[in-house]
């Protein structure tokens, strides 16, 4: 089980993409976080903070919830519901540019699901993609503008992002055989 | 920024419904009602946004088949399934073949060869619901059997307690009113009580159904005792309709002993929550001065209503737990 990512190395890239997004917008102007739920919430908060750091402005955070967007949710003709946790985007993202942060970008799908439930929230000025581990295997035509670690990674495998906020701890570790 | 840690992220006890039907409170677990209350938040906040609508149900077809009178609970199902983007149809008995003769489960079997995904039952009769879920493959979702029950009433009552209160258990309810003929009493009773709260029934003594202490509450006809120190009263409403058996002497006596004054309702805990099913008879079971003062959360439960029955749909689409095994 090679642990991939360490506490270290996540913070380091967490600072690296926050100098990122400040200068390719040229400041915070209409910036605003989305993280995507579960991990990505956490990991927008740790942008946000890194850049109230380095630019003094707090930039606004909320939470998606994209379960409702999933395209497999009426595919498998019977089985449990995903769990639905609540989305929280106290601000109106019209004429915002949104950072959409996400711990892995994968197939590119649950990118696809929070595209469609972030426009029925207004119309962003844009969507830029955060994500802490890209690790390929893309089924849509979807990339990401900040990257935190490109991992190659054989379909079997599984990207696992553990998070102090959520699980005690900061690393991330790539499993064999796709276990939970 | 605190509401976003509080959402982050509690695993549930379960994830989901062990059943293909919703047909009363009764057989569901606490944490399956818990369940249901946690997801009814995320759907709630659907209803803030701009666009109302989320393609949870895209491809579903939901049936309304009331055969009772009905604007609040059908008005809120169809609300529901159109935010989860199912297509609904509703039929309303006046214009179908029920008047020409046709039974309960000819016109279910017949909806069913149409092949809908979930039918929202309204009947007259205790059990309807009970008999469809046994002949039709569709989710069946009970919208109210006779004087059976009504179970998302009960689940937007709680919804609408936990909201105000945080939690049911330990919460002392007194529900005053027609506890003979009402299904919403039964409902919130298993509710309640499964969910560890004091409940008190209250109601003229021709209107208690014998042996209601086997459910966990205590009754009284003494209206004064039941809302004494209460967290939440609840009133039923006096079904005119079926009054017809001299339960009491006349409306107004029944207000004089049983109706919820404001000088009542300072019995109460003085955060209490006021809150009525409907449709209200204002002066019978309650004065208007309480139906629209500040405790009442009235409206709130029919607001709150389009979210749990958003999350009992959603819920129930997936299929039973022990199907997807199989």
């Amino acid at each position: 089980m090679p642990v991939v990512m360490d506490a270290d190395r996540i913070g380091r890239s967490l600072a690296r993409i926050a100098h990122e997004i400040v200068e390719r917008n040229k400041g915070t102007d209409d910036l605003a976080f989305v993280g995507v739920r579960t991990r990505g919430v956490p990991i927008a908060r740790r942008l946000a903070r890194a850049l109230r750091d380095i630019t003094g402005i707090e930039v606004p955070t909320g939470a998606l919830d994209i379960t409702l967007y999933r395209d497999d949710l009426m595919r498998m003709p019977v089985g449990p519901q995903p769990v639905v946790r609540s989305t929280e985007i106290a601000f109106s993202i019209d004429s915002r540019k949104i950072l959409l942060v996400d711990d892995v970008l994968y197939t590119g799908r649950t990118t696809r699901a929070a595209l469609d439930a972030l426009i029925d929230f207004g119309r962003p000025k844009a969507i830029q993609l955060v994500v802490l581990v890209d690790r390929g295997h893309r089924e849509l035509p979807i990339r990401a503008d900040y990257v935190g670690k490109n991992l190659p990674t054989a379909p079997e495998e599984s990207v696992q992002v553990r998070l102090q906020e959520i699980d005690g701890d900061d690393q991330v570790v790539l499993e064999q055989g796709g276990g939970a | 920024m605190t509401s976003i840690d509080h959402a982050l992220d509690r695993q549930p006890a379960v994830t989901t419904l062990r059943r293909k039907d919703l047909l009363g409170i009764s057989d569901l677990l606490p944490e399956e009602i818990t369940l249901i209350l946690d997801t009814a938040v995320a759907m709630k906040e659907v209803g803030t946004r701009p666009i109302k609508k989320v393609p949870a149900l895209r491809g579903k077809t939901v049936a309304n088949l009331f055969f009772e009178p009905s604007t609040r609970t059908r008005t809120s199902f169809e609300i529901a399934e159109k935010r989860l983007s199912a297509d609904t149809l509703s039929i309303a008995i006046a214009s179908s073949s029920v008047v020409k003769g046709e039974t309960l489960a000819d016109t279910a079997l017949n909806l069913e060869a149409m092949a809908p995904d979930m039918i929202v039952l309204r009947h007259a009769s205790s059990g309807a619901c009970h008999f469809l879920s046994r002949i039709c493959r569709s989710a069946i979702i009970n919208a109210g059997d006779g004087m059976h029950e009504h179970p998302t009433q009960a689940l937007l009552d709680a919804f609408t307690i936990r909201a105000r209160k945080g939690q049911l258990a330990g919460l002392k309810v007194a529900i005053v009113g027609d506890l003979l003929h009402s299904r919403v009493l039964r409902s919130n009773i298993h509710l309640l009580t499964k969910m560890g709260a004091d409940v008190w029934v209250c109601g003229p003594p021709t209107l208690i159904p014998a042996d209601i202490g086997r459910f966990g509450v205590t009754a009284t006809s003494h209206v004064e005792e039941a809302v004494d120190g209460a967290d939440v009263i609840m009133l039923l409403r006096i079904q005119l309709e079926r009054m017809e058996g001299a339960y009491f002497p006349s409306l107004r006596e029944y207000f004089h002993v049983f109706g919820m004054t404001e000088a009542r309702m300072r019995l109460a805990s003085p955060d209490v929550l006021i809150m009525h099913p409907g449709p209200m008879n204002r002066g019978v079971e309650i004065a208007s001065e309480v139906a629209d003062g500040p405790y009442s959360v009235i409206l709130d439960q029919v607001a709150n209503g389009v979210a749990v029955r958003m999350a009992v749909l959603y819920l129930l689409a997936g299929g039973a737990e022990h199907d997807a095994a199989a």
